[in-house]
């Protein structure tokens, strides 16, 4: 198969050096409609930098109403006007921010902005291929993944306002225009939007997979591929076959609000009205939702996991801890994936008897992960440790894994989730597994991918500090929330005044709010380090600056259309062969020595 | 003004890290890229070893801080919320120490095989052994939290005893409605086409068990020590029962009624001298995303001796007599309750009469 793959590949693009120089590429061609994988991992990049600083910048809105109740601040009605009228977020707009921000960093920040960049950047200069396996899709992948943006985006201004009801959307609360006036007009766009994102993540998944299974180049079996390219590989075949759910969850929900249909809606009386709907199942759509939302956690999680392996390992010079045990682990996590979707659901009048096959399929997902907890320490025991931005950020992933999924533990057994489910326990939890982690694991591959995107390095005392005040600022904001979880503070509640339980964490709000605006400037800071680099950066003088094993080092420093000049190089080991034989690190494109040590 | 001068202050603070930053570049290329590297490496090492001294610290003091803040410092207010109490301790204590650990070893590693000169990188790419036993060792305590989770879980969520008082419990936006079966022990017929007015539960007030049922609003009745169990329901959008005192919490689902049964442990009066506070109340919050008002959406349980509860319930009418007003006794002069609030509001003073306020 591989050999096929590079005769293919050497059939359609007779690359020679001077090849740029005949083909003349317009700004059109070049920066908009490229089909080059390159350029569309940054046009997916950047797309997710914006969304990334309008989904912060929504939380550090609405932390001011949790910080600050009893506040009013003018620049906010100067803002939004009646969202904000008096200078006070008014609830409507509130839940509307909430929702929007879990909406933008889920699915279009951690998503399309983590494995849409890294996937397509990664992929054909880790396996040796010349481009994707069809670029003309994938570039329909991020078109379609810019459409999705503009619809969701349009979203925000319309009179009605936003989806309200939560990123997930539970129906009949956003079916309904009289339970919301986010479930309005606003509900029919988020739906659209989402619908024409499933598509981009479909184009984008099927051909990142059918590039891993057909593209590797000669001697590139699938037990030598980095890591990264078998998480991201793990992510889309989750993607593929999940998505679709969601799809047609969401197509079946615009039935119900447009068409009159009774999918979701059975026994409704709202605003004096009775619905005549009869026969539906409001839970049906949690099954449908959590059956892609669920894998959607590893979607989000399993690239930040591959590339932080990746990145560990470069640079503590030391092969990767138990290669096949991480496949594995990963493996065991992408098909557990598909079985703990009702551990969402356990309080929802779900059969006890299948609640307790999704307890136990849900703690078994501890034990892959414990694996690469255990497997990543390994690695870096004895090592030579180079805290490069990109290893600090590996290493807080690691750290944010290990406490964001240890309370999974609490969550996943059902008679436990009982008390905690909904409360702030859980929003420590997924904040700390699945976005602070994920986006450790994004920062880490742009830091470390940076110089070969651009050819230049980031400034590397901005990204120091971004580190460390992520980092802290992270824990200081989730780790107290573990305790008003404890107290049973209900999550999504725009004031606790009214409430004797929940309002004694007043000052511990108000530092939460405050440390996550110092978090959101810092943030700000490596936007601006991001795009000061990429034209003013230091540039980067060798093909190989972290001294790593893999394909990508082996091209230009900044690499043409085609990725290598010449022939694609053939591979003759495995990713990870760092301090072998007294040697700091070998090439996979370097022959195995006649007396080369075997492991 | 303020804000024009923080925003001022915050591009001074930009800038200046911007200058230092750029400084340090070029100063990094004159020391040298190797020298600097391994300059910032040990800075690095160093702040991650800090991280971790000044990160367990902060843990401990985290917990002094917000403790007393907690659900910890307040028993369980049921039999269920007892056992979840119990889980709640074991897990602590199993992932408590296995946090501890992992990231112990995580940031003084990184710490201690920070790149030198004295030491090469150790070639160890794998061992079967070792991966065996951090396979097998979660395993087998994930095995023992399961078991008892599962344990508790077929407890909590299997049939109510046959003598446990049944209270229908129905969310809507934004409020708690809750219906008792009267003296026959059953509640009504219901059918949400019938909503209207004042019958807004929808009761079909042609089935006889429904003549007697009494509706309040937001202030539920208990007798402690009796088990009791919810029928919850939800009229527009799914609510959920929360109940963090028990412990407990089910969704109110449009259209599939869902059942929660406990047994309260302690009066509200017994609870306001256990946690030393005299405004202590068992609230019942909306868990799940509802609307607009979810966040006001609240409900009050007030758990009385047992003699007081029923003495409670001898004084409340039924919602009959709102709803057709012709059923109604008509003693000469006193007219009848009017409506289901009034009959929650008589509540109060009764429940004065027994001391639980």
């Amino acid at each position: 198969m591989s050999t096929s793959a590079v005769l293919h590949n050497a059939d359609v693009h007779t690359h020679d050096a001077h090849h740029e120089h005949h083909h003349h590429e317009t700004f059109i061609s070049k920066y908009v409609f490229s089909q080059d994988h390159k350029m569309i991992s940054k046009q997916f990049l950047i797309t997710g930098i914006i969304w990334a600083i309008i989904g912060g910048l929504f939380s550090v809105l609405f932390r001011l109403q949790l910080g600050y109740p009893d506040t009013t601040f003018p620049f906010l009605e100067d803002l939004l006007g009646h969202w904000a009228k008096g200078g006070k977020l008014q609830p409507e707009f509130y839940y509307a921010l909430v929702t929007m921000h879990g909406t933008i960093l889920v699915f279009f920040v951690l998503t399309a902005g983590l494995s849409g960049t890294f996937a397509n950047f990664l992929i054909p200069l880790q396996i040796g291929a010349r481009d994707m396996a069809s670029p003309m899709l994938n570039m329909l992948s991020y078109w379609f993944f810019f459409l999705a943006s503009i619809i969701m985006f349009a979203s925000l201004f319309v009179q009605t306002g936003p989806a309200s009801g939560g990123w997930t959307i539970y129906p009949p609360l956003s079916a309904l225009g009289d339970a919301s006036s986010g479930s309005k007009i606003g509900m029919d766009l988020w739906l659209v939007s989402m619908a024409m994102f499933i598509v981009s993540s479909l184009l984008g998944g099927l051909n990142y997979i059918s590039t891993i299974l057909n593209l590797r180049t000669k001697g590139m079996s699938m037990t030598r591929m980095p890591l990264t390219i078998w998480g991201l590989f793990f992510t889309a075949v989750l993607g593929v076959l999940s998505f679709p759910v969601l799809l047609s969850g969401a197509i079946l929900l615009l039935f119900d609000r447009n068409l009159g249909t009774s999918f979701y809606l059975s026994d409704i009386y709202i605003n004096g009205k009775i619905l005549p709907n009869e026969g539906g199942s409001a839970i049906l759509f949690q099954h449908l939702f959590w059956f892609l939302g669920h894998p959607e956690v590893y979607i989000i999680l399993l690239p930040a996991m591959s590339m932080s392996s990746e990145i560990i390992s470069v640079n503590s010079r030391k092969p990767i801890f138990g290669y096949m045990a991480m496949v594995g682990s990963m493996f065991a996590i992408a098909i557990l994936a598909f079985l703990v979707w009702a551990h969402h659901m356990f309080v929802t009048g779900l059969n006890p008897f299948l609640g307790a096959f999704f307890v136990l399929l849900t703690l078994l997902i501890a034990v892959p992960s414990a694996i690469k907890v255990f497997n990543w320490l390994t690695t870096i025991w004895r090592g030579s440790l180079r805290f490069t931005p990109a290893m600090l950020f590996a290493i807080g992933f690691v750290s944010m894994f290990i406490s964001g999924g240890l309370t999974g533990i609490f969550l996943g057994n059902s008679a436990l989730d009982i008390h905690l489910h909904d409360t702030y326990f859980v929003v420590a939890h997924f904040h700390i597994v699945m976005g602070v982690a994920s986006f450790f694991g994004m920062f880490a591959g742009v830091y470390h991918w940076f110089p070969k995107m651009y050819g230049r390095y980031l400034n590397n005392t901005m990204a120091y500090i971004h580190f460390w005040v992520t980092m802290v600022g992270a824990y200081l904001i989730f780790w107290p929330m573990h305790y008003q979880g404890f107290a049973g503070v209900p999550r999504r509640y725009y004031d606790f005044s009214m409430w004797e339980s929940f309002n004694q964490f007043g000052g511990l709000n108000e530092f939460i709010s405050f440390v996550a605006m110092i978090v959101f400037a810092v943030q700000l800071l490596f936007v601006f380090n991001f795009f000061y680099s990429i034209f003013k950066g230091r540039k980067v003088t060798t093909t190989n600056p972290w001294g790593a094993n893999t394909l990508e080092w082996t091209t230009p420093i900044r690499p043409g259309h085609g990725n290598w000049p010449g022939e694609i190089p053939e591979v003759h080991r495995g990713a990870y062969d760092y301090g072998k034989d007294g040697r700091e690190f070998i090439l996979q494109t370097e022959p195995v020595g006649e007396n080369e040590s075997h492991h | 003004m303020t804000q024009i001068l923080l925003a001022a202050i915050g591009v001074m603070i930009f800038v200046v890290i911007f200058q230092i930053a750029k400084a340090s570049e070029y100063v990094n290329v004159l020391k040298g890229e190797e020298k600097a590297r391994r300059q910032n490496n040990k800075i690095n090492a160093f702040l991650l070893i800090s991280f971790l001294v000044l990160g367990l610290i902060g843990v401990w003091w985290c917990n002094d801080l917000f403790y007393n803040k907690t659900l910890f410092v307040q028993p369980a207010a049921s039999d269920h919320g007892e056992k979840i109490d119990l889980m709640l301790y074991i897990t602590l204590g199993v992932t408590g120490v296995v946090f501890i650990l992992t990231q112990v070893l995580l940031f003084w590693f990184a710490f201690k095989y920070q790149e030198s000169d004295d030491r090469k990188a150790y070639y160890f790419p794998h061992n079967t052994k070792l991966e065996l036993i951090w396979t097998t060792v979660p395993a087998i305590f994930l095995t023992v939290l399961v078991v008892f989770g599962l344990k508790y879980w077929f407890k909590m969520t299997g049939e109510a005893p046959k003598d446990a008082i049944v209270v229908e419990v129905t969310g809507h936006q934004f409020g708690w409605e809750y219906r008792y079966p009267g003296p026959d022990k059953t509640l009504g017929a219901k059918n949400f086409k019938l909503s209207k007015g004042a019958n807004s539960l929808g009761v079909d007030f042609d089935d006889p068990a429904a003549k007697d049922d009494i509706h309040v609003a937001t202030t539920m009745y208990l007798p402690v020590g009796k088990p009791v169990k919810f029928v919850i329901n939800a009229q527009d959008v799914i609510h959920d029962v929360g109940l963090s005192h028990f412990r407990l919490k089910m969704d109110a689902v449009p259209g599939i009624p869902t059942t929660l049964w406990f047994t309260p442990l302690y009066t509200t009066a017994k609870m306001k001298e256990i946690t030393n506070n005299p405004d202590f109340v068992y609230e019942l919050s909306c868990d799940q995303m509802c609307g607009k008002g979810h966040y006001s959406m609240r409900g009050v349980i007030t758990v009385v001796s047992e003699e007081a509860y029923n003495f409670w319930l001898a004084q409340q009418k039924p919602e009959i007599w709102t709803v057709r007003p012709e059923t109604a006794p008509k003693p000469a002069g006193a007219p009848a309750v009017t409506d289901s609030t009034a009959a929650a509001k008589t509540a109060t003073p009764v429940a004065a009469v027994m001391g639980t306020k």
